[in-house]
């Protein structure tokens, strides 16, 4: 019984991110595991220390630069990798990479759990797990805050839920496509030993002709055109007044003239 | 393919804000493309919300009160969608980029075949095709984000909450709303709701005008106080740095950011907040950004407009006298 967990590499949360040349460009800036997929696999790996699952595979779609992430998710514990890579997959939509990744996860078999971060800090889209969990035909529970319960042998696992207005607290049965949120757990740092393993690791890497992706499944959405957001006009307002009551009075004044109370 | 459909989510009968957004453009988006404008709604209330859906600019309405859509769960709603989508062929399906909204349309994507457009901030038409702006890198760049050759297959998307301008109800407005059977039956749907804690008595963080931030300056659980006074008088919504969450002091879906939430507000006051840019992720687009800060360097002053040098715990008290005074409470 196997779970895999799904991972994309980002530029770092803290680079400088710009439009050069039409194209876009983080400087020097490392890429790293996508900040919500650390969440994945910290829960993929607390499920084979704590619930009784055997394996735990990380898939990383993308390039030789994606080994990284997948290196960092070996060196928390995951157990084995596999990379897809095919310069076919160039550009692909949430429509191609969930084709390719739920081909992988067919591929890999005896699957009970399929764990994904909430959203790519580069896409934003929040789409490839639900789209792999249809593709699949599996139940897909998004945003998850809590799994209460999971039980592997009975095929059954209950989940807390985060949306706008609340908690909702759900039970399904396994299979199940899960994506979590920052408040499931807190992600270990990777051992020296975790770090020492994963350097040494094999990653297995797929193709689309291996995975026997579906050539009628083609990117339908395009991104002709990226562009920085136009510069902040102006520069700060500091109120200052003899008193903290009379700069107070002052900003609300401001406020009030600025038509947002 | 024609028609151009709105997809109205409800939580206990009630609309989501974003959802009314959503139809506004739809309404520009029908009326550009020569095609009637359709609001689908499913759930509780769903024919009553149809009839809300009229009088915010929908030509008609497709309603479904199925029991098994009594609570959201994505599978029947998703696969109703993706069904009465796939006979009635819209050119174009819109919704709010909410959890509901961005599962609903991107797991009935898969069952059309059809390309799927998240978080717009802007859109417009060029010919017939859908030209969306899109924030990406976490709201760090823009980019340009359309479906140029849709096949046989909507063109889908969805909208930021506050992106777009809320339309006016007019209750003289008129039209059909049509209701429909469900296409999943219970034993074959494999979830269940167990359970819903509401968020007792707070602002949804998305749909507020007014926020009131508080980071690692508030010190403490307790140090939220006064910005809940503060919330309390601007009918604001109470956000917070991810320093405050990883300390305890407050729950995470309060969190504004990067891995937070992102809003828009009219008004983002940012209280003991350095202002990282992963803080600045989920705020940067909110109109009027004012700083309280006892740091004159700290990175919020670069994109505050405008701000008091101090100590929170003077300035916001001092704040929440004066607009009382000034807003006769
Ligand atoms: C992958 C990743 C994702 C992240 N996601 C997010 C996210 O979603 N949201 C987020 O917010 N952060 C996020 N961060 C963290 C971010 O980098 C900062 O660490 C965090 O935003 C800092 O929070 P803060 O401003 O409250 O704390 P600090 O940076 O410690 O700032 C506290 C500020 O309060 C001021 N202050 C202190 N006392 C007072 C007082 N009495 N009166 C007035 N001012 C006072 C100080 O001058 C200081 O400027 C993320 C980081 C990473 C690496
Ligand atoms: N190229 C990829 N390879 C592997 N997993 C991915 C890839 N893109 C997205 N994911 C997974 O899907 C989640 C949601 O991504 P997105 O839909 O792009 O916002 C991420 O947190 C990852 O777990």
């Amino acid at each position: 019984m196997r779970i895999v967990v799904c991972t994309k590499e980002v530029p770092d949360t803290a680079a400088k991110v710009e439009v050069k040349d039409g194209k876009v460009s983080w400087g020097d800036a490392p890429l790293v595991i996508n900040p919500w997929d650390e969440y994945a696999v910290e829960e993929a790996v607390l499920m084979k220390e704590n619930k009784g699952a055997e394996t735990v595979t990380v898939v990383g779609m993308g390039t030789e630069t994606t080994k990284d992430a997948i290196k960092h998710a070996l060196a928390m514990g995951c157990d084995d990798a596999v990379l897809i890579t095919d310069p076919v997959f160039a550009g692909a939509d949430t429509l191609v990479t969930s084709e390719a990744i739920t081909k992988a996860v067919q591929k890999l078999g005896d699957v009970s759990l399929a764990l994904f971060g909430r959203e790519t800090s580069d896409g934003n889209s929040s789409q490839v797990a639900v789209q792999v969990g249809r593709r699949l035909g599996w139940n897909t529970l998004t945003y998850v805050a809590t799994i209460d319960s999971i039980d592997f042998a009975a095929g059954t696992i209950k989940v807390e839920r985060l949306v706008e207005e609340g908690k909702q607290i759900v039970e399904s049965t396994l299979p199940v496509v899960i994506s979590v949120v920052k408040e499931i757990n807190e992600p270990r740092y990777p051992s020296f030993m975790g770090i020492r393993k994963a350097s040494k690791a094999e990653i297995v890497e797929w193709s689309a002709a291996d995975l026997a992706v579906d050539s009628s499944v083609k990117s339908k959405v395009s991104w002709p055109e990226v562009y920085g957001l136009p510069a902040r006009e102006g520069d700060v307002e500091i109120i200052e007044a003899a008193t903290v009551k009379e700069a107070a009075a002052e900003l609300v004044d401001r406020l009030i003239e600025e038509k947002v109370i | 393919m024609s028609g151009v459909w709105v997809y109205i989510e409800q939580h206990g009968g009630e609309a989501a804000n974003v959802s009314w957004e959503a139809l506004g453009l739809g309404r520009k988006l029908a009326n550009g493309l020569g095609q009637p404008l359709t609001a689908v709604v499913f759930g509780p209330g769903s024919g009553a919300l149809g009839t809300e859906a009229i009088h915010y600019g929908a030509d008609q309405a497709i309603a479904c009160e199925d029991a098994t859509l009594d609570r959201f769960r994505l599978d029947p709603y998703a696969s109703l969608l993706g069904s009465l989508a796939k006979d009635r062929q819209p050119s174009v399906i819109v919704a709010g980029a909410t959890t509901r909204g961005g599962d609903v349309l991107g797991a009935a994507a898969i069952d059309l075949n059809a390309g799927l457009v998240t978080g717009a901030t802007e859109a417009e038409l060029d010919g017939n095709v859908v030209m969306a702006h899109c924030p990406i890198y976490s709201s760090k760049l823009m980019a340009k984000v359309l479906i140029p050759d849709a096949g046989d297959a909507p063109q889908m998307l969805t909208i930021r909450s506050r992106a777009f301008p809320m339309p006016e109800a007019d209750a003289s407005r008129t039209g059909t709303v049509e209701t429909v059977a469900a296409v999943k039956a219970e034993g074959d749907i494999g979830t269940k709701v167990v359970g819903f804690e509401e968020t007792q008595g707070a602002v949804s963080l998305t749909d507020a005008a007014i926020i009131v931030s508080g980071g690692r300056g508030v010190g403490g659980a307790d140090g939220y106080a006064p910005l809940q006074e503060l919330c309390k008088v601007l009918g604001a919504a109470l956000g917070a740095s991810r320093a405050s969450v990883d300390a305890g002091w407050i729950p995470y879906d309060h969190q504004v950011g990067q891995t937070g939430k992102t809003v828009s507000p009219d008004l983002y006051i940012a209280c003991g907040i350095s202002g990282a840019v992963q803080h600045q992720a989920g705020m940067r687009t909110a109109k009027i950004i004012v700083a309280i800060n006892k740091d004159a360097e700290a990175p919020i002053w670069k994109l505050a407009h405008y701000g008091i040098v101090g100590d929170l715990f003077e300035v916001v008290p001092a704040l929440t006298e004066a607009f009382k005074a000034r807003l006769g409470q």
